[in-house]
């Protein structure tokens, strides 16, 4: 991308090919690769609100679903397109961004296109399957549920796309350090690397998983053992949550100041919550499995125990941004806890996003806890209750921090100026109240026991049912108002490419300068692959126990169905 | 490494709740028995029409307000469909799951736990109050997952 000054650096890609001629020397090619990640993400958020607009719609008894397109068909297009599209190819692109910009260099950028082509095309082939009626599955797609092939063989790619991805980042680094020994990996390049090890780490639980699913489903083996197939998607399942956290991290670390002409309050710290997440994202993911049979309480317990530890970089982070804020606001002359709150940028959709996640992401963290909480765990489990829950994390902060973010990226890559930055700020605030009205609605229809993943919770009338309808409206009034946000977003997002003329004057997204007084980095934190053995390490130690007494328990295998 | 006198106060007191959170569900798990349903039981998923107990799903009497609960799961309903047991009772439930994955939930009380082909799930509940609970299954399990339900009457 950026050339930079030393224009005469080596082209740098060990394992493509050499022939220069071919390579994208200009900043342009990589602004547009990461441009179509972006634009990639926008277009499935898009379609996945439609749907969860529905579905809002559908659990408040407005609308019913035809049978040609089912609730569930809808529910799986949703969680499918949601959890693993949207968030993931905004990721990859943000992360493409941050590394490129942080190490100028001539290189070559055909990798990483060949990762967003791979993952493009698992996208099409799983979206089709499940549009088709072939993969009502929902997103976790639990075995014995048995889908058609195309969509497991799609999500695989959807995955292998992403390790062309992490494979051209990681080189980017390697590259750097070669050149420069002795010297820090520059934080940005540093955090979307740390985050991009620890996908690849999660995403070997899900490829384990599907090297099981593909060969069943195309008829080659005659059943799964269905509990090994849960612990493998759960041990993928809950590092996921971790990666659109620290997708959204790296913006509140790095992008957030430089809407209030901040700084990065710690490097050292900044590396340190990132190398915590990457050691501890992975073995916590039996905390999903609370009330499976098969796996004993002792081996919960210690999930449980390793999930709270996981808490400990959030905090780190709420300290890190609070502390950014105030350093800020002082240098302004604003001291006061409201008259800093009332000082920053809020007009600003590029700051109101993420701060607005911010605020949601407190309330996101409360319930995770309970979650988390072992026994407690009973109270809520696959109630609405946990969907209020990943709404209000994911849907709120994670999402929030995207859109404001791409409110800066967008314009920045495609070299034009914001369409309609009113309405920028109106999907926002639209967005947020939204969320609060919904996730709100949702945790409360959990505690009454409204259960989750359900097209109707009438129950023919049952006693126990009346209050639960209430709720449900709640819900669908917040959604319509998310909805309407994500609309927003898509139209100013788009507006800008096709409405506005180019404007080379237009800044680019910056990365926040370190303070002054911020204390040196111990070179053990920049050793990025000694953390990730330690965190292949840590994943192995908390699995092999229960994995084992699954295994040895010799669970019969279950044939596949399909029940749709 | 150089860490602010204001964040190792607020990191200890992070970790402190953290540490005490652990601590009560520690206390809770060992000395009130609050453990998530855990049971370790293996059965041939494709055999659980012909495998004792669940040959013959229904309630069982075992001792004085003390019942146990057998139940097959299968797509779209539970067996027994309704059972009715004394105010106070214990009833200890058995499902296992003779198709897909399933849940077993209670609202309003403390059962709720998944149901895997393969395996036998256990869970208990003293009925203190009487009244009609609603038993669902609240995993996906197919295009009519939201009609599969069952009934406690407490009397």
């Amino acid at each position: 991308m950026t050339a930079g000054p030393a224009s005469a650096d080596p082209v740098g890609t060990a394992l493509w090919p050499k022939d220069n001629e071919k390579f994208d020397l200009s900043r342009e090619a990589g602004d547009l690769l990461v441009l179509t990640h972006i634009y990639t993400a926008t277009l499935v958020l898009g379609v996945g609100a439609l749907f969860g607009l529905l579905q809002g719609f559908s659990r408040a008894s407005w609308i019913t679903m035809p049978a040609w397109f089912d609730y569930y068909r809808m529910l799986t297009a949703h969680g499918v397109l949601m959890a693993l599209v949207f968030t993931t190819f905004f990721i990859t692109g943000l992360l493409t961004y941050a590394t490129y910009r942080s190490i100028p260099r001539v290189r070559s950028v055909r990798l990483n296109w060949i990762g967003w082509s791979v993952m493009s095309i698992g996208t099409v082939v799983t979206a089709l399957t499940i549009l088709s009626g072939n993969a009502t599955v929902l997103y976790t797609f639990y075995a014995p549920l048995k889908a058609s092939p195309t969509f497991y063989l799609g999500a695989t790619l959807l995955v292998a796309g992403t390790w062309f991805v992490a494979y051209d980042l990681i080189e980017n680094v390697v590259w750097f350090k070669r050149r420069n020994p002795g010297t820090l990996i520059p934080l940005p390049a540093f955090v979307s690397v740390c985050t991009m090890i620890m996908w690849v780490i999660a995403t070997l639980g899900v490829t384990a998983e599907m090297l099981i699913l593909i060969p069943w489903s195309l008829g080659w083996t005659p059943g799964v053992d269905v509990s090994l197939t849960r612990m493998l998607f759960w041990y993928f399942g809950h590092p996921l949550v971790y990666f659109w956290i620290m997708g959204a991290y790296v913006i509140w670390y790095l992008v957030v100041p430089t809407a209030f002409g901040g700084t990065v309050f710690s490097d050292a710290l900044t590396r340190l919550a990132f190398v915590s997440l990457l050691l501890l994202s992975t073995p916590v993911g039996l905390h999903h499995e609370y009330l499976d049979p098969g796996i004993s309480p002792g081996w919960k317990f210690l999930h449980t125990v390793l999930t709270f530890g996981v808490v400990i970089p959030s905090f780190m982070t709420a300290f890190a941004i609070f502390a950014t804020f105030e350093i800020a606001a002082r240098k302004a002359g604003v001291t006061g806890f409201f008259n800093i709150v009332r000082w920053l940028p809020w007009k600003d959709p590029a700051f109101a996003g993420p701060g607005f996640g911010m605020i949601l992401f407190i309330f996101g963290g409360f319930g995770g806890i309970v979650n988390a909480s072992y026994s407690m765990d009973v109270l809520v489990h696959n109630t609405m209750w946990i969907v209020g829950h990943f709404h209000i994390t994911v849907g709120g902060p994670v999402a929030l921090t995207f859109v404001g973010a791409a409110y800066r990226l967008v314009p920045s890559l495609a070299r034009r100026r914001l369409f309609a930055p009113k309405l920028a700020l109106a999907s926002i605030y639209l967005w947020f109240v939204g969320m609060v009205i919904m996730s709100f609605s949702m945790h409360w229809a959990g505690l009454l026991g409204v259960p989750r993943r359900t097209s109707d919770v009438s129950y023919a009338g049952a006693v126990g049912a009346a209050a639960w309808h209430t709720p449900m409206v709640g819900a669908a009034v917040g959604g319509t108002l998310v909805a309407l946000g994500v609309l927003f977003f898509v139209i100013v997002a788009t507006g800008t490419y096709t409405t506005n003329r180019r404007d080379e004057d237009n800044p680019d997204l910056a990365f926040a300068p370190l303070d002054a007084e911020a204390a040196n980095t111990p070179p053990v934190l920049d050793k990025l692959g000694r953390w990730a053995a330690l965190a292949i390490v840590l994943a192995i130690l908390a699995y092999a126990g229960p994995l084992t007494q699954q295994l040895s328990a010799h669970a019969y295998l279950a044939p596949g169905m399909r029940t749709w | 490494m150089h860490i602010h006198r204001l964040e190792k106060i607020w990191l200890a007191f992070g970790m402190g709740i953290l540490a005490v959170f652990v601590a009560v569900l520690a206390v809770a798990a060992i000395g009130e028995g609050f453990v998530p349903p855990s049971n370790i039981q293996t059965i041939d998923p494709t055999k659980v029409a012909e495998t004792p107990p669940f040959d013959h799903p229904g309630l069982r009497k075992v001792g004085d307000h003390a019942y146990e609960a057998y139940y097959v799961a299968h797509i779209f309903s539970f067996d027994p469909a309704t059972i009715t047991v004394p105010r106070g009772s214990r009833v200890t439930f058995y499902v296992t799951s003779s198709d897909v994955e399933h849940g077993f939930s209670i609202p309003a009380t403390g059962v709720n736990t998944m149901v895997t082909p393969g395996w036998v799930s256990t869970v208990s509940h003293t009925f203190s109050d009487a009244g009609t609970f609603i038993l669902m299954c609240n995993e996906f399990c197919g295009i009519a997952h939201q009609t599969m339900a069952a009934k406690v009457v407490v009397q």
